[in-house]
């Protein structure tokens, strides 16, 4: 049905820890890339795609994982079975990668001009002067500004977005056949990513190369995948093209996978003139001290001004270094706040000495669940530990514990046990309970669904719906995400860079917005026009 | 290479707990079973048995007194009285050497008890509260600065040689080493967010300390005791070594080198000896602190 | 650059205030009279009377750590209760030896150790680590007397290679001064060895778990070229810390290493102040070797900078 090559070929491949398992980690995949398509692996942790990724490349670590099966074909050499020697030869020139982390990819103390040039040392014999005219246009083609000066620079004198740029120059200087991209953006902000994407799209055409493309996000995936092969835990479960997976998943768990997705879609009307419980007037963060001759000081938020109603959810959208982060911490004072005040339940917080009072009211949930537990105390004890501060007797506290474990789906019998038996989305309930048993009248949740799976993350925001709607409870929710805000806010604050550009109703602020940085937001976010939950593209009210 | 965590536990089904494990007292065994899995370990656990139930009954293994002077028989090679020979005051070899793991023991359990105590006292207050840091970590800069062997020598030589003076001449110099560390750790374990979650809950500073950020310190201080307990024996051995140690006539395994000095070249075994028990003593216990090191705290390699 | 430099030159000042503060402190306040020390157990109360106004020892403590950090401030450290000479005078005569001893060393240990290290990284696991390792533990267990004893057993006695005790300047001939030189230098260095190479081989494994280490594979690099390129640049830094913190720790072997060898340097010193309770010269070598700590201290600080990018001053 298609007669352009088949640039890789995975056939049947088994991936093992060694030594051996209970189970291998990835079992019989089979998928091919063709020239110049883009083929998307797609699936949640643990699922095993970027164990496969690393597979094709050979870079499996050596003591700890092995192919046991199959074979991988790159223009029909297997790559499993060819010499160390020519394993290297085929790296950068035939098979090239892009990982995750832009910030750790590069050797800190090599300048990044060196780093590209490295691959033209290895792998051709031109002299240093076509080396370097040919780094500075491969430089200039992922278009970076300014090449002579970033040629000499190291890695920490530039931004996260201009060293992605600089791994994928390296990457594509020898225009291998094909380019193996894992997790590529997603450390990156919304705007950076859509121009990481892009140029990466531009590069495939000009150049016919094959793309592997790791990821967990649909989003991503909606925007530039040709096929689609979604894992789960090891197995494949269904290839199919782009449209195929969107509109019509065949197996249940890729139904589940994509309606967990959250669309640009808001859901949620405005509250009702419910009385206040939360106002934030004039707040301002300074960080640093003042001297005497220098002002060294950095503002972090200024000129913050906000309300939260009973019952309400207001969601504090930003990119990173917005300043959404501080403010959450300056209206519970675990940041002090330079200026400004944060009146709860009619009460100006911020000049006050002895915070016991206010914490009760106000109750945190953290981004990393894995972190915000002790690891040595257990469930119960953790959950219990606020209200016996608050001289709660423990039978008591011990009960009510136990009912909000209820609350959040986990049974009463884990009080007992210690966080490292649960997974990350149970963590995060635990957190949540830990949180809501203080029975707060605002929660503040600081990208408290950031670290999550999709499905898990849907979950969660039903669940923060779920107790809002039964405790009355307010909740101010910090996200980076508009998508996830869609899903849960009813009212949108939108912050750049230590100012808020844009606040209101979130149906309003999503739908027309008014500031450019938010139209810029809303446009940089993956597949702003699809409808994940119902498989079909948004219906644009006109 | 990014494993993901999630991989063995269901991350969306609530029931789906996995079976209770390795929590509790559970953990000091496993550690305990962990350590001994390796053979340099096992025979290090076994030497310093040994070395312990030989200082505990030091009187029962067919020792003399070991400080009964008999100048008519300086210097005597092993016999069947005598099974390691007599120094240069006709004392016998064997039963010193045997009461000198007293010695040693007793300086390194010592040392460890009074560095750690002091060390988490100054390392809790300079890590939870900023005006005791600025403080007490200038003092304990300083103390750092001063090499610790002229510091304990000079502090034996002026308030005189006794027991308690060697131990503690040896426990001051570790004091801010142990401090830097509690401090160290405090201060990472401040802001991690189970620590602000429990101060948003109401927990007070002491009950914060006790149960949020000490229970951190449990692992690296008892690496960090090892290695003190064999650097100290190592130096009573030099002290003594250099006449600025435990009276010279205690039978130490220190005393015992500094007394076979001047006849080295004659006997070395009166020095080989005994430098051979401290040897095997420090050793073993390096090799426990680095297999508990590697089982417990494995970035504290890179540091001292 | 200059700025930081400046900042962290006049930062060491308070430290060395500090270990001035405690030095006098340990001195003075520890039991036993200086002045019952000096004139001896059968001194009449008078001359015990007179010794203290002498030595200052009647006026306030703080007035004496005034005095006294005044007068080193001029340079002036007074004279050596034993001999009366000037002691900035012994210590100058000292300071040869050990300064010799010293640099060859660390020449010595930083030559064998950091290969060493790299190697066993390199070959994390197999054989040659284990040995390396094993070596770098035993190096570091047995005291340094030890080491040295038997080597004078070995190289000097048995074998006559060597001089078996003794120091002779360089004045004296290279051949005079390198041959005494040999033995102390190698038996100082044996812990050093051992420190220097395990914390480098732990160094080095940590870096070559980096992702940029990845990043090197997969262009295609040989481990060789990653080892060589990436991974021995980025341990640097550590490798330098270790290096200066290692020097710093041999004081307390020059002074073993010297008493062995009979080097007349500032470890014998020290030992022959303390033996004769002459304060003044112990006062006086102990700051002298915290000011050296502090000021190696220093130059690693300013080091690194050559090493690591992200560090501007």
């Amino acid at each position: 049905m298609n007669d352009t090559p088949v640039v890789l070929s995975v056939e049947d491949v088994t991936i093992d820890t060694r030594p051996a398992g209970r189970k291998p980690i990835v079992r019989n995949i089979t998928f091919d890339v063709r020239e110049a398509e883009t083929v998307c692996i797609v699936g949640e942790s643990g699922s095993g795609k970027s164990v496969t990724s690393m597979a094709i490349m050979g870079l499996l670590p050596k003591d700890s994982l092995q192919v046991t099966g199959g074979r991988i074909l790159l223009d029909g050499e297997d790559v499993l079975k060819v010499t160390p020697a020519r394993m290297r030869e085929l790296r950068a020139s035939r098979v090239a990668m892009v990982f995750q982390e832009p910030m750790t990819a590069l050797n800190p103390v090599k300048t990044v001009g060196d780093q590209i040039d490295e691959v033209l040392r290895l792998h051709t014999k031109l002299s240093a002067a076509e080396r370097r005219k040919k780094v500075l246009h491969m430089m200039e083609r992922v278009q970076l500004p300014d090449v002579e000066r970033i040629y000499r620079s190291y890695p920490h004198q530039l931004s996260g977005g201009q060293r992605q740029r600089i791994v994928i120059a390296m990457a594509l200087i020898l225009r291998p056949r094909l380019l193996l991209a894992d997790e590529p953006t997603t450390a990156l902000d919304v705007t950076t990513q859509k121009q990481i994407l892009r140029l990466i799209k531009e590069l495939q055409e000009e150049e016919k190369t094959a793309v592997v493309f790791v990821t967990h996000d649909f989003g991503v995936v909606s925007e530039i995948a040709d096929r689609i092969v979604v894992m789960n835990r090891g197995d494949l479960v269904e290839t199919g093209t782009r449209d195929e997976i969107l509109t019509h998943p065949k197996e249940d768990y890729t139904r589940m996978l994509v309606s967990s997705v959250p669309s640009l879609v808001p859901r949620c009307d405005p509250v009702p003139k419910n009385p206040k419980v939360m106002e934030v007037i004039g707040l301002a963060k300074r960080y640093g001290k003042k001297g005497f001759t220098s002002d060294s000081t950095v503002l972090a938020a200024q000129g913050i001004s906000f309300t939260v109603r009973k019952g309400e959810i207001t969601g504090i959208i930003g990119e990173s270094g917005s300043g959404k982060s501080t403010v959450a911490r300056c209206v519970m004072r675990l940041t002090e706040p330079s200026e400004g005040a944060v009146v709860l339940n009619g009460q100006d917080i911020v000049p006050m000495h002895n915070l016991r009072a206010v914490r009760k009211q106000v109750q945190y949930i953290f981004q990393d669940p894995y972190r915000s537990l002790n690891p040595r105390r257990t469930i119960g004890q953790s959950l219990m530990e606020g209200l016996v501060n608050y001289g709660v007797p423990e039978k008591e506290a011990s009960r009510k514990a136990a009912e909000t474990l209820e609350m959040v789906n986990l049974p009463a019998h884990v009080m007992n046990r210690y966080p490292h038996q649960f997974s990350g989305g149970q963590r995060q309930r635990i957190a949540i309970a830990r949180a809501v048993v203080m029975e707060p009248s605002l929660l503040i949740a600081d990208e408290a669904v950031s670290a999550l799976d999709v499905t898990v993350q849907a979950q969660v925001l039903r669940l923060l719906e779920d107790i809002r709607t039964n405790t009355g409870v307010s909740i101010l929710f910090i996200t980076h995400d508009l998508r996830v805000a869609a899903q849960i806010c009813n009212t949108i604050v939108v912050m750049q860079r230590g100012r808020i550009v844009e606040q209101g109703p979130a149906r309003d602020v999503l739908a027309w917005p008014t500031h450019d940085y938010t139209r810029a937001l809303i446009d940089a976010a993956p597949a702003p026009d699809w409808d994940f939950q119902n498989f079909r593209p948004v219906e644009r009210a006109v | 290479m990014t494993f993901e965590p999630d991989s063995a536990v269901a991350p969306n089904a609530p029931l789906d707990l996995p079976e209770m494990e390795g929590s509790g007292k559970g953990g000091a065994w496993q550690v305990l079973r962990d350590v001994l899995s390796s053979w340099p370990a096992r025979i290090s656990a076994i030497v310093l048995l040994l070395i312990v139930l030989m200082a505990v009954f030091a009187p029962f293994l067919g020792t003399g007194n070991p400080v009964t002077i008999n100048p008519a028989l300086r210097l005597q090679g092993s016999s069947a009285e005598h099974w390691l020979g007599t120094d240069s005051y006709g004392r016998d070899v064997y039963s010193r050497i045997v009461y000198g793991a007293r010695i040693s023991l007793a300086v390194g359990a010592g040392t460890v008890i009074v560095s750690l105590v002091l060390g988490i006292f100054f390392g809790v207050l300079t890590g939870y509260f900023k005006w005791a840091d600025i403080i007490v970590m200038r003092f304990m800069d300083g103390l750092m600065a001063i090499p610790g062997i002229l510091l304990a020598i000079a502090l034996v030589a002026i308030s005189g040689a006794t027991l308690t003076t060697v131990l503690i001449a040896i426990a001051v110099p570790e004091i801010p080493r142990v401090a830097r560390m509690v401090r160290s750790v405090i201060l990472g374990v401040r802001n991690e967010p189970y620590v602000e979650a429990a101060s948003i809950l109401g927990t007070g500073v002491w009950k914060m300390v006790w149960r949020h950020m000490l229970p951190n310190t449990v692992a690296p201080l008892i690496v960090q005791g090892t290695y003190i307990f064999a650097s100290a024996i190592m130096t009573e051995s030099i002290l003594s070594f250099l006449g600025a140690g435990v009276p010279p006539e205690t039978p130490s395994w220190g005393n015992m080198m500094a007394d076979g000095r001047t006849f080295f070249l004659l006997k070395p075994e009166l020095i080989l000896y005994p430098g051979v028990m401290v040897s095997l003593t420090v050793l073993s216990v390096n090799m426990l602190g680095d297999v508990l090191r590697d089982r417990l705290d494995p970035r504290m390699a890179k540091r001292l | 650059m200059f700025g930081f430099v400046l900042k962290r030159v006049l930062s060491a000042i308070p430290v060395l205030l500090m270990v001035a503060v405690i030095v006098f402190l340990v001195l003075r306040l520890s039991p036993g009279d200086p002045a019952v020390m000096i004139a001896g157990p059968n001194a009449t109360p008078e001359q015990l009377e007179d010794l203290r106004t002498s030595m200052g020892l009647n006026r306030p403590l703080l007035e004496q750590l005034f005095i006294w950090m005044g007068n080193i401030a001029r340079g002036d450290f007074g004279v050596s209760l034993v001999s009366g000479k000037p002691v900035a005078d012994l210590v100058m005569d000292r300071f040869g030896p050990t300064l010799a001893l010293s640099i060859t060393t660390v020449i010595l240990a930083v030559a064998v150790a950091i290969p060493l290290g790299v190697i066993a990284a390199w070959q994390q696991g197999k054989w040659i680590d284990r040995l390396v390792m094993a070596g770098s533990v035993v190096g570091f267990s047995v005291p340094v007397f030890i080491i040295g004893y038997v080597l004078i057993l070995i190289f000097a006695r048995k074998l006559g290679w060597f001089p078996v005790q003794g120091y002779r300047p360089m004045s004296a001939g290279f051949g005079e001064f390198a041959s005494r030189l040999v033995l102390p230098t190698v038996t100082l260095s044996f812990p050093y060895i051992a420190l220097i190479a395990r914390i480098v081989r732990t160094n080095v494994i940590e870096v070559m778990n980096e992702d940029y280490i990845r990043t090197a594979r997969a262009k295609g690099l040989a481990e060789r070229g990653v080892l060589m390129d990436h991974a021995l640049g980025n341990a640097a830094v550590p490798i330098v810390t270790i290096v200066g913190v290692s020097i710093t720790m041999l004081i307390g072997g020059v002074v073993v290493t010297e008493s062995v060898f009979n080097i007349p340097g500032l470890g014998r010193l020290v030992l022959e102040a303390v033996l004769a309770r002459d304060y003044t010269v112990i006062q006086t070598v102990i700051l002298l070797f915290s000011t050296i700590y502090v000021f190696i201290n220093l130059s690693v600080d300013l080091l690194y900078g050559l090493f690591d990018p992200r560090i501007r001053y």
